[in-house]
């Protein structure tokens, strides 16, 4: 009996693998493809982007495999992706293991706003945290969402004895990377004695962990009393509250775009390299987490289609791209880092 | 001698000596069985030895501290898996518990004359159907169905008696309670099939026995019937377990992944099945040293329930059966 149900699966399995292979077959063979993968928080719009450029240049195919920060980092160093994508660009032990010969640029094609979405039975606008309060809710040290410091700075709210289940990435993550680099700069306890700043960290016991934004955004929305960071548009999407945070100035602010630009803006000198952290913005309007997101491209491609290819969609990419990025709730460059950006991208070469 | 039966095979006798042709067959079957039995030998130990060889460096670095610790922390290069090991372990156990009393109780519903002998083949089909959905579907199941179902229930249980251990934290999401149900449901199949089986080896004449002897239906089956199928039943839970161990995908989505010990059935946990497969993919290569002791843990205690298993059913051979 057993043994039947299993063959007949196995058959099923065989049958279903065998059917997309025979399609794939059919389709033309003068299609480019170009492969890519990495950051999971740019990773709709990428997708959007890659829909998009299909419509003006049919014959290239792009595709997009979001695996996080860290997988798309050393896909990329080890050679088996076309380009990478890291929200945490290269790190000068990345860099190091680059292959002089093909070379690596960073080019940012767009920045988020990292949001700490919620679930709270009862509560579904208007939380604000300060800045020490969700630092030591990520820190495991307030536990309660009726903790007297939460209750401060929300008197209009009921909020529920439950436990605080913060949710964080298990997968080494550029969002974890900005989110970590950002609590870092609050309080300098948290990258010395604390959990770190890094792509991947050692949270407190309490904490649930799950793969990419996708999972973690889906984990705080069946869980009570969840609390998770994630890129704006992945709670957008589920519908989630989002908490409204204190900057440095000591103002509460709502993730918005403008908010995310003003961010932007605080930061003004752009190193030679593009690799531009916004740890702790300044400025009354900012949103306190922001972080840029970089595509990884070798200087020099083997094959001339590939590096033309690749210049031209990111040039579309840093141009008309960039209100698509505004519609789905990603914060538009700020015009000198398109400008840098953009002589950047003139460096890919076959 | 050929010769001798050349005569006979040619008239087409339905009996006669076996042809040239039945002898190869005959030992390439003979020599297809035996490599098919070598080969499953070579590939676990191929396996193994795999598994020791890559986790070596880890077993050096860490000793057994690597059982023993709580922290898995990839910057530093601290591991541990004591979490995961409770986590394995308790949500096992529990499937165990719940699964298994259900799975011998349909087993006794199904063999014991309860209801019509047709009927109880269409159950045992329906149950054996539980086998055949993916593992994945289990754990959407769980996250969609089981655990808001679950959580009034929770919420009670905390609120009234949470001083009590296994109460002692609120069912927030994803946790060991809905996570250990899924398991038992997932290993019930098995755990009903075989020792449906166990039952039916019983020659009918041990049940006349019985009730010749003027016991009641339930003396019968808790004193006679019972105790005779304990080796296989012992067979059926042995397996369940082991099934339970290995679980991945579903308790992947369930279970929480929180690295923590923790009594309480509504917390979350972490397996060290689900710490592989969600780690895995993407871990540097002193993490998947790590992982690789992580996966030699997993088959020493997958071993160790296996042969426990065997010693106590072993045992029950001997006192139930009268078998030496």
């Amino acid at each position: 009996m057993m043994g039947k149900n299993a063959l007949a699966g196995a058959l099923l399995t065989l049958l279903a693998a065998g059917l997309p292979s025979l399609g794939t077959t059919a389709e033309t063979a003068e299609t480019l493809t170009i492969a890519g993968a990495g950051a999971t928080f740019p990773a709709p719009l990428y997708q959007r982007w890659i829909i998009d450029y299909r419509q003006i240049r049919p014959n290239l195919a792009f595709t997009y495999e979001a695996v996080g920060s860290g997988e798309g980092v050393s896909r990329f160093l080890a050679g088996t992706v076309d380009f990478g994508a890291s929200d945490a660009a290269l790190s000068d032990k990345d860099l190091a293991q680059v292959d002089p010969a093909r070379g690596a640029l960073m080019i940012p094609m767009t920045a988020g706003m990292v949001v700490l979405a919620y679930n709270i039975p009862g509560v579904h606008e208007g939380l604000t945290l300060k800045r020490d309060v969700y630092l030591d809710i990520f820190a495991g040290r307030i536990r309660t969402w009726d903790d007297p410091r939460i209750r401060a700075s929300n008197p209009g709210l009921a909020l529920p004895s439950k436990a605080i289940v913060p949710v964080v990435r298990r997968d080494s993550s550029g969002t974890t990377f900005a989110f970590t680099n950002h609590l870092g700069a609050i309080d300098p306890w948290w990258s010395a004695e604390g959990p770190g700043i890094g792509k991947l960290i050692d949270w407190p016991g309490t904490a649930m962990t799950a793969r990419g934004n996708e999972g973690v955004a889906q984990r705080v929305k069946i869980t009570d009393g969840a609390i998770g960071y994630m890129e704006y548009e992945f709670a957008e999407r589920l519908g989630m509250p989002v908490a409204i945070l204190e900057n440095r100035s000591g103002l509460p602010v709502m993730p918005s775009p403008g908010a995310g630009q003003a961010a932007l803006a605080s930061a003004s000198e752009i190193p030679e390299d593009l690799r531009l952290f916004v740890p702790d913005p300044e400025g009354a309007e900012a949103y306190p987490i922001v972080s840029y997101t970089w595509i990884l491209l070798n200087e020099h491609y083997a094959d001339p289609a590939k590096a033309t290819a690749l210049r031209d969609a990111l040039t579309w990419g840093l141009d008309q791209g960039q209100r698509v990025a505004r519609d789905l709730g990603y914060v538009p460059l700020p015009e000198p880092m398109i400008a840098k950006a953009r002589e950047a991208l003139a460096r890919v070469h076959p | 001698m050929a010769r001798l039966f050349a005569a006979a095979d040619s008239a087409t006798s339905v009996s006669g000596p076996p042809s040239a042709g039945d002898y190869a067959t005959d030992s390439l079957f003979r020599g297809i069985a035996w490599f098919s039995a070598f080969l499953i030998i070579v590939l676990t130990g191929y396996i193994l030895w795999e598994i020791l060889r890559e986790a070596f460096p880890a077993i050096q670095a860490h000793g057994l501290g690597f059982i023993t610790g709580t922290t898995w922390n990839v910057n530093k290069a601290e591991f541990g898996v004591l979490p995961e090991i409770w986590g394995t372990l308790y949500s096992s156990l529990l499937a165990l518990f719940l699964g298994g009393t259900f799975g011998i109780a349909i087993a006794i519903f199904l063999t014991q004359d309860f209801i019509d002998h047709r009927l109880a083949t269409v159950f045992r089909t329906v149950i054996e159907m539980l086998a055949a959905i993916p593992s994945v579907v289990f754990g959407l199941w769980g996250i969609f169905v089981l655990i808001p179902l679950l959580k009034p229930g929770a919420e009670w249980l905390h609120s009234q008696f949470g001083w009590f251990p296994l109460f002692s934290t609120d069912l927030a999401g994803p946790g060991m309670a809905p996570a250990a149900l899924v398991l038992a449901i997932m290993i019930l199949p098995t755990v009903a099939a075989i020792s449906v089986d166990a039952f039916r080896r019983i020659p009918y004449k041990v049940k006349e026995a019985a009730y010749g002897m003027g016991t009641t239906r339930w003396e019968a089956i808790l004193k006679v019937m019972l105790p005779t199928a304990s080796s296989g039943i012992l067979a059926a839970l042995v397996l369940g377990f082991g099934r339970a161990l290995g679980e991945t995908m579903a308790l992947a989505m369930l279970i929480g992944n929180a690295n923590q010990i923790s009594l309480s059935l509504f917390s979350p946990a972490n397996t060290l099945a689900s710490l592989l497969a969600s780690t895995f993919p993407e871990a540097g290569q002193i993490e998947v040293q790590a992982l690789m002791y992580a996966a030699l843990v997993l088959l020493v205690i997958t071993f160790i329930v296996n042969v426990a298993g065997l010693a106590v059913q072993q045992y029950t051979i001997r006192k139930f059966e009268g078998k030496k």
